[in-house]
């Protein structure tokens, strides 16, 4: 088996054995780079020499006596995270000749795990889109089908692990920005509950619904990434002081008797071949002692909406920071600082991240605050209370991922509406601020499809057990894009 | 509701966001479009419920130490500056 098809426990295994070192896994994975993201775009920055350089030191802490399941594994974290001394982009023209003076936390703690980093992955700009067409590099294209989009707003980092340039990659969700490219791309893709993983360090988009997570070819290879990065931090303030469970552990516990819910709202109007693979997905895990059941949350259709107010409104505040005057951007010769500000602020922004400043600012304004901003947030709790209601009955809810497979680029750029209503069964696990994962499930039109899973807070250990034990009895995860296997 | 050209120039400024005039009907069309959607919102009957303030119930906003824990940076931070002069970030001028 070729070693970008290997699992990371076959790589930590291989690398403790010493068949090969680090340095010549991270070789392998960089020539991938260098041969298939030409027609992806998936990175933005590649790291090559850091990524060697990083390689022997691992080796060398494992000559050292040291080991660990991350000891000497490559990945790639998204351009949202700052990375000392690397371009850190977020996708944008704002940030394009910003060099980070500091590690994020998610990047510190793998790096600590003694993972490499080969470079930074494409997104959408900010995090905002669903396509990964609004990012200043350009788009991102899906290793399926090269004329259709990977999903976003992690689009390169899906895309990356999809094509085996990697076998991890790090992530951002605050709408379902890991689990739709996660199902559009064929992998899997974990957000964990909000404040599990530290935030310091990455790039605020909308600080309530931000969480960092993992694409992985498979639960089992996320398990220990997730282990690595979960845990308090003092430098974010929201992030949960609660140990964090052995999930390399829990993956093999039997899913005997789990109460799976299979969300009524989810279902209507579900596209039919979109329905079948969901409901054999259902069928697997009854045949794995899943018992099954319908749970209605009746305000959850509600939850994009809901979302097109509170993120736009919390984006509007975070991206006042780029302002042209302490990093990022400036506009040539400024008149006077409002035309330093503006022209810094129009040039450096694309359109999509003006328009959602815009759609911030204006439900955030004089007259409008209690009739949107207040009124979302209502709801917001209305949605998550359902969520409560339903996790007193059921385990885990089940789900689509996507409305539909991958989309051509281009088709659905010029209508917001339309590109928004992609999350429609993402978000409200944002909202609730719940933990939720995309597993692979199945292909329509020959793209892939994901099934999503939803636990209560806190219940990462069990969506990976479950995905887990489902990828033992299915084979959607193995299948590789055309080229890249 | 719909918003206009002069809307979205207002909004624009609020935002201290240049936008072109040739841009601003097209933001005024897809704004219209964003606030139409939300607008459904409006239907929820959310009666006594409080607006949400922590996505997980209970959680408050922890304090720490009033303590230094962050050594002088100013050099590292300022190297990517537009413009810097003794330490100082470099604007134009503000009073006349």
């Amino acid at each position: 088996m070729s070693l970008h098809d290997r699992s990371i426990a076959e790589l930590a295994g291989s690398l403790a054995r010493g068949e090969f070192s680090s340095v010549e896994l991270t070789r392998h994975f960089l020539a991938r780079i260098d041969s298939l993201n030409p027609a992806l775009n998936a990175l933005i920055t590649v790291t090559a020499d850091r990524a060697l350089a990083d390689a022997a030191v691992a080796d060398q802490r494992r000559v050292a006596g040291e080991s660990g399941p991350l000891l000497g594994i490559p990945l790639i974290h998204k351009d949202i995270f700052c990375t000392d001394g690397v371009r850190t982009s977020c996708g944008s023209r704002m940030l394009d000749n910003f060099v980070a003076p500091y590690d994020a936390t998610v990047v510190g703690r793998l790096k600590s795990a003694g993972a490499v980093m080969l470079g930074k992955a494409n997104m959408d700009e900010f995090a905002m889109g669903s396509s990964n067409e609004t990012s200043f590099y350009g788009p991102v294209h899906n290793p399926w089908e090269l004329d259709k989009v990977p999903g976003g707003s992690s689009g390169g980092s899906a895309a990356a692990v999809a094509a085996r340039l990697a076998p991890l990659a790090t992530g951002t969700d605050t709408g379902g920005s890991i689990r739709q490219p996660a199902a559009l791309t064929g992998v899997t893709g974990i957000k964990p509950t909000y404040g599990r993983v530290s935030r310091y360090g990455m790039i605020a988009f909308a600080s309530s619904l931000d969480q960092a997570g993992i694409f992985a070819r498979t639960a089992a290879d996320a398990a220990p990434v997730l282990a690595a990065i979960a845990g308090f931090d003092p430098r974010d303030s929201t992030c949960v002081d609660a140990p964090v469970p052995d999930y390399v552990q829990g993956l093999a516990a039997p899913l005997t008797g789990l109460r799976i819910g299979l969300v009524k709202e989810f279902l209507d109007g579900l596209e039919p071949r979109n329905g079948a693979l969901i409901g054999a997905a259902l069928d697997v895990f009854r045949e794995l002692g899943a018992v099954t059941t319908t749970v209605s949350l009746p305000n959850l259709p509600l939850s994009v909406p809901t979302y097109y107010v509170v993120a736009p409104a919390e984006c509007s505040s975070n991206l006042s920071r780029f302002d042209g005057v302490r990093f990022g951007y400036r506009c040539a010769n400024p008149r006077d600082i409002t035309d330093l500000y503006e022209r810094s602020r129009g040039e450096g922004f694309g359109a999509e991240v003006k328009r959602r400043i815009m759609t911030g600012t204006y439900v955030l304004s004089a007259g409008y605050f209690d009739a949107y901003y207040l009124k979302a947030q209502k709801v917001r709790q209305l949605i998550t209370d359902e969520f409560r209601a339903a996790f007193e009955r059921v385990d885990l809810l089940l789900g689509p991922t996507t409305p539909t497979p991958a989309f051509a680029i281009g088709a659905k750029i010029d209508d917001p509406v339309t590109m928004y209503l992609n999350d429609i069964y993402t978000i409200g696990a944002n909202l609730a601020g719940l933990p939720a994962v995309s597993a692979p499930c199945g292909f329509i039109d020959g793209l892939p499809m994901g099934v999503q899973l939803i636990g209560p807070h806190f219940a990462e250990g069990r969506l990976l057990n479950a995905v887990h034990r489902y990828q033992l009895a299915t084979d959607w995860h193995r299948h590789a894009a055309p080229g890249c296997a | 509701m719909s918003l206009t050209s002069r809307d979205v120039e207002k909004i624009a400024h609020l935002a201290r966001l240049g936008i072109t005039d040739p841009e601003k009907p097209v933001y005024a069309a897809s704004l219209s479009k964003i606030v139409e959607f939300v607008d459904q919102l409006a239907r929820a009957d959310t009666g006594a419920v409080a607006p949400m303030a922590h996505p997980l119930a209970g959680q408050t906003q922890r304090l720490r130490a009033d303590a230094v824990t962050e050594t002088d940076c100013h050099e590292r931070c300022q190297r990517d500056a537009p413009a810097v002069q003794a330490g100082l970030y470099l604007v134009p001028k503000v009073i006349e």
